[in-house]
């Protein structure tokens, strides 16, 4: 058995990337992000790689688009305003198809927001990662452990489809601490060559062009189509969520990261109760595990989301219900943190088979519906 | 034809079948999307024959952001990259952090360079970035069709200053090279032209040594060419030149503001 150590999220995401053969880092300072860059600043150089600290996130982003199209597995960390930043370089990578694996240990927002966990960036990740018409893969952790045994997925589903990755954790798992396996290291001159990459053709290939520029319409949207068409066969084979007691599930929770934590206690608190109660957890947010949703729709008479936000992903499972039954939402924002019990109030609202929208006040205050 | 005259014509052209003037193997076929007259058909040949005679095209990654010279990765035969506006600094990093012994050079223009890009470019500077930039100083911006730059003078008309870039609201224009010479990562910020053969001869000579200290690892090395853009300018090529060299020259002189090896005595 593989000895566990103590680790931060954080950590076991900086030394995750290390064992999966990455070799460059380019971040900037921002909190609740700090001990990856910190970890990374202390590891690289002694695993012969590279940390740069950049002079700004969107430079950051840019040293990343430079180094992954050199060929290597490289990696970037920040939290939500500092991800706002790289949207520009995200969209680039996109439309040049270049792989890399993108952090976000999500914080409160709009604005500066504050620095609390939060899960209010669901929208920016899985929707506008930047202009125009692409996606990112992402990545929802909930445990330390997963924080490292998502990293290696990251690179390797970045390299296979030739596309960005995001790893959406927040404040909470990034701070925490937890035993953790540690993935055995890979060796990176192991990983098959990236053809496409331009690193000097040495005389032996015409050039490598890596670019996003396409003047003619056509060619665009042929560029545009091409790549959907990975997205096609990304959301048939790598939708990834985990269930927890769904098999006769009545009420069926959707949650992710930090609050699938919650939720999960809330569950079991509501099996206490006689409620049949289960969860779903995606571990991909894109693509959306709609197939395990669909699993439950037999059994399950109502839904309930549960996020760090106002609700976002709550919109994803709406679409993945499609009006099969009630879908009701409830969370806290800005770094509020639900309890299990709160949530058990929910379940228990649910249970009673309307559809709501719980947002803090009204939970407070009055615990009426919206 | 008969046969006389025409074994005649072959042996004159075995005598004079030496070639004269070719293109760089560094530059691909491809048409330009430059306009006529405009500086950087030349500038852009010149840095494909220094790939040539130093015998790099096979190492050498080139960076084209945003601007008219953003195609230019069509143009060039080394592997390319397109960048972001005003980002080639930054990508360039990246490509040179995990390619160290290759050669990275940047492409720019003024508005990518020293307005979009300033932040990128004085900090790929300062961290003495072992890359060759290329810097197109015009005045304008050329291909979104001649709005005022950076480094559009005082009282220049351009689309967005249409009376004239006015101080008092649009500030001064900026000196990129006068500027990184005060930064230690710098090992050569040279101000070069190209509207006469001895100048593209020294034009030549700046961008081989930009490329020679990249290779000797000495750091960031900029060459900015005081440029045209006939087309946004609206002048004919020599008339531009003309007004470049009695307007921009004054504000942009020529010559070396950094050497760190010629500092050193080592030249």
């Amino acid at each position: 058995m593989v000895e566990k150590v103590l680790m931060k999220g954080n950590e076991a995401l900086a030394e995750a990337a290390l064992r999966a053969g990455c070799r460059f880092f380019f971040g900037y300072p921002i909190t609740p992000q700090t001990e990856l860059a910190a970890y990374m600043a202390k590891r690289m150089p002694k695993a012969g790689g590279v940390y740069l600290q950049a002079e700004s996130e969107v430079a950051a982003i840019n040293m990343v688009y430079g180094a992954s199209a050199a060929g290597a597995r490289v990696m970037t960390s920040s939290s939500s305003p500092g991800v706002s930043l790289k949207g520009e370089g995200i969209s680039y990578m996109i439309g040049a198809d270049l792989p890399a694996v993108i952090i976000n240990v999500q914080r409160g927002g709009p604005g500066l927001g504050g620095i609390q966990p939060s899960q209010a960036d669901y929208w920016m990740a899985t929707r506008a990662a930047g202009h125009g018409d692409g996606h990112v893969i992402v990545f929802a952790p909930s445990t330390v452990q997963e924080m490292a045994d998502l990293v290696a997925s990251a690179f390797e589903l970045g390299d296979r489809y030739r596309v960005p990755v995001m790893i959406l954790a927040d404040g909470m798992l990034g701070q925490m601490m937890e035993p953790v396996a540690l993935p055995e290291p890979i060796d990176s001159r192991s990983l098959p060559e990236k053809e496409w990459a331009t690193n000097g053709h040495g005389g032996k290939r015409t050039h490598n062009i890596v670019n996003s520029l396409y003047l003619v319409a056509q060619q665009l949207e042929d560029t545009v189509v091409e790549r959907s068409q990975r997205y096609a066969r990304i959301k048939d084979e790598e939708q990834l969520a985990e269930t927890y007691l769904t098999e006769d599930a009545e009420v069926v929770l959707v949650a992710y990261g930090a609050a699938a934590r919650i939720s999960r206690t809330a569950v079991a608190k509501a099996r206490e109760l006689g409620i049949k109660a289960g969860l779903i957890r995606p571990v991909t947010l894109w693509p959306f595990p709609v197939d395990t949703i669909e699993t439950v729709i037999p059994v399950a008479k109502s839904f309930l989301t549960v996020e760090l936000s106002m609700g976002q992903m709550v919109e994803d499972v709406r679409l993945a219900v499609n009006g099969r039954s009630p879908v009701s939402f409830f969370g806290h924002t800005g770094g509020v943190i639900p309890t299990p019990d709160e949530v058990l109030v929910a379940i228990q609202k649910a249970a009673m088979g309307e559809q709501f929208d719980l947002v803090p006040y009204h939970t407070r205050l009055t615990g009426g519906a919206r | 034809m008969s046969a006389s005259i025409d074994s005649a014509a072959n042996e004159m052209v075995d005598k004079k079948s030496e070639i004269l003037f070719e293109r760089p193997h560094a530059l691909t076929d491809a048409i330009t999307n430059y306009c006529p007259g405009c500086s950087h058909g030349i500038v852009q040949r010149l840095v494909a024959e220094v790939i040539d005679e130093l015998g790099i095209e096979g190492e050498t990654v080139g960076v084209c952001p945003v601007g008219c010279s953003v195609m230019a990765y069509d143009f060039y035969s080394c592997d390319m990259v397109q960048a972001a506006h005003g980002r080639a600094p930054a990508v360039a990093t990246g490509l040179k952090r995990v390619l160290p012994d290759s050669v990275v050079f940047a492409y720019q223009g003024d508005g990518d360079l020293a307005s979009i890009g300033m932040a990128e470019t004085i900090h790929a500077a300062t961290r003495g970035e072992k890359i060759s930039v290329i810097f197109i100083n015009n005045a304008i911006y050329g291909m979104t069709g001649g709005q005022m730059a950076p480094t559009s003078l005082p009282g220049q008309v351009t689309q967005t200053s249409p009376y004239g870039r006015d101080t008092e609201t649009a500030g001064y224009p900026i000196r990129v090279c006068e500027l990184l010479s005060t930064l230690d990562g710098v090992a050569l910020a040279q101000r070069v032209t190209v509207d006469s053969p001895k100048n593209v001869r020294l034009a030549k000579k700046a961008i081989r040594k930009a490329f020679e200290y990249q290779i000797q690892g000495l750091g960031y090395s900029i060459i900015e060419v005081v440029s045209t853009c006939p087309t946004n300018w609206g002048f004919s090529p020599s008339d531009a030149f003309e007004w470049m060299r009695d307007n921009m020259l004054p504000y942009y002189p020529l010559g070396i503001y950094k050497d760190i090896k010629a500092a050193k005595g080592e030249q």
